[in-house]
C-alpha cells in the first residue's frame, strides 16, 4: 500500500459509481485492547461483501488522513482515518488507516467481484 | 525456576502431540518451547491451525500486507515457523474472528475426527474462558468437547494455555510448567518467522528489554490439564 493520493482514489471511486460493487468495511482496535490496558475497550466491526451500488462518492482530506463517503439509494457507506491505498491486481480499491506501528485501524475496500469469504487455504 | 517435567509419564511411551490453536503464530508465542522439547525427544507434533489469521491487525512494520493479502503472508509465515520447529501443519479452514459463531458441535466433530486420526496422546489448546481472544476461547471449548466425546480409554490428555490477566487468581497454579530457556533459540526463530506479526515482540527482544514482563513471560510455558469426569 502507498500513502493515499487523493486524485487517484477519487478517480477510482468515480469509476465504480453506479455499478454493483462489493464492500469490505472494518474498524478494530484489536482483540487484546482491554487485556493490555484494563481501561480500554474492545471495539470493532466489520462487514464483508456487502453488495451495494452507490450514486456518487467522495474522498476528503483532513490533513493527516482521509474520510470517504459513498451515497447509496437508501443510505451511506462511511470511513474515517484512511491513510493508505492500493489498486490491486484484481482492480479493487483497497484503503486502510494504520497507526504508528503499522497496525490496521480501519479499512474500506471496494470491488466489482466478491472478496474471498472462506478461509480459502489454497488461495 | 522449578521444572516440573513428568519424566516418567512423557518418556515411557511414544507421545503424539497435537497442537490446536486458531491463528498462525499462537503456536510460536504460546507453545514453541514445549513443542521443541517434544521434538527433541522424538515425539511427532502436528499443528492444527484453525484460521489463516486473515483479520489480523498487524500488517508488518513497515506495512507490507493488506487485508486481502494478509492470509497468504500468514500461511507462508506459519509454514516457515513449522520448518523451524520441525512439525507438521494442517489448516482447519475456519475464518479469523468467526469461530465462536460456528456451531460448537460441528467444530468439535471436525476436531474429534482429526484428533483420532492423528492418534493424539496429548492435545495442547487454549483454556476456554481464560484465553482473551474469542477465537482462542471458542476453539479451546470445541477441543474439550471433541475429546470429551472420545471413549475414555482412548482419550488424549488436554493441556490448556491460559492468557487472561485473572487466570492465576481463578485457576491457581498450572499443572505443567516448563522453563523453555533451553529452547529459546528455536522459540525465537519460530516467532521471527511470523514477520507480519512479530514486530512488537522482536523489538522488545532486540532492545534486550529483559525487564519486560511480556518478554519474561515467554520464557516459561504453563498449561492446565483438563479433568474429564
Amino acid at each position: 500500500m502507498d500513502a493515499i493520493q487523493q486524485k487517484s482514489v477519487q478517480n477510482k471511486i468515480d469509476q465504480l459509481a453506479n455499478k454493483k460493487v462489493y464492500v469490505h468495511l472494518e474498524t478494530t482496535n484489536g482483540a487484546y485492547a482491554s487485556h493490555f490496558d484494563e481501561n480500554a475497550y474492545n471495539v470493532g466491526a466489520f462487514i464483508r461483501n456487502a453488495e451495494v451500488s452507490y450514486q456518487h462518492g467522495k474522498i476528503v482530506s483532513t490533513g493527516g488522513s482521509y474520510r470517504v463517503g459513498l451515497k447509496l439509494d437508501l443510505g451511506w457507506v462511511y470511513a474515517e482515518g484512511l491513510t493508505d491505498y492500493e489498486i490491486d491486481n484484481k482492480d479493487r480499491l483497497l484503503m486502510a488507516g494504520h497507526d504508528r506501528e503499522g497496525r490496521l485501524m480501519v479499512a474500506l475496500e471496494i470491488s466489482e467481484t466478491p472478496f474471498s469469504h472462506g478461509a480459502d487455504p489454497d488461495e | 525456576m522449578k521444572r516440573l517435567f513428568h519424566t516418567g509419564l512423557i518418556l515411557m511411551s511414544n507421545e503424539n502431540i497435537v497442537v490446536i490453536f486458531p491463528h498462525p503464530d499462537d503456536e510460536s508465542f504460546g507453545a514453541s518451547g514445549t513443542i521443541s522439547k517434544f521434538r527433541e525427544e522424538g515425539h511427532p507434533v502436528t499443528y492444527l491451525c484453525g484460521t489463516l489469521g486473515e483479520m489480523g491487525r498487524n500488517m508488518g512494520n513497515p506495512v507490507f500486507a493488506n487485508r486481502e493479502t494478509l492470509s497468504s503472508f500468514r500461511k507462508k509465515e506459519l509454514n516457515e515457523a513449522a520448518k523451524q520447529l520441525d512439525i507438521d501443519v494442517e489448516f482447519l479452514g475456519y475464518r479469523d474472528k468467526t469461530l465462536e459463531f460456528e456451531p460448537r458441535d460441528q467444530v468439535a466433530a471436525h476436531l474429534r475426527e482429526k484428533i483420532e486420526s492423528l492418534h493424539a496422546t496429548i492435545v495442547i489448546t487454549h483454556y476456554p474462558g481464560y484465553a482473551v481472544h474469542p477465537d482462542h476461547d471458542a476453539l479451546g471449548a470445541a477441543v474439550v468437547a471433541a475429546v470429551q466425546g472420545i471413549e475414555e480409554t482412548k482419550r488424549p490428555q488436554v493441556w490448556m494455555h491460559a492468557i487472561s490477566n485473572d487466570h492465576a487468581s481463578h485457576l491457581g497454579d498450572p499443572d505443567i510448567v516448563y522453563d523453555v530457556r533451553p529452547y529459546w533459540e528455536q522459540k525465537l526463530a519460530a516467532i521471527k518467522a511470523h514477520l507480519s506479526q512479530a514486530d512488537g515482540m522482536m523489538s522488545l527482544i532486540e532492545n534486550h528489554d529483559q525487564a519486560s514482563e511480556q518478554l519474561e513471560r515467554l520464557k516459561t510455558e504453563r498449561f492446565y490439564k483438563y479433568i474429564f469426569n
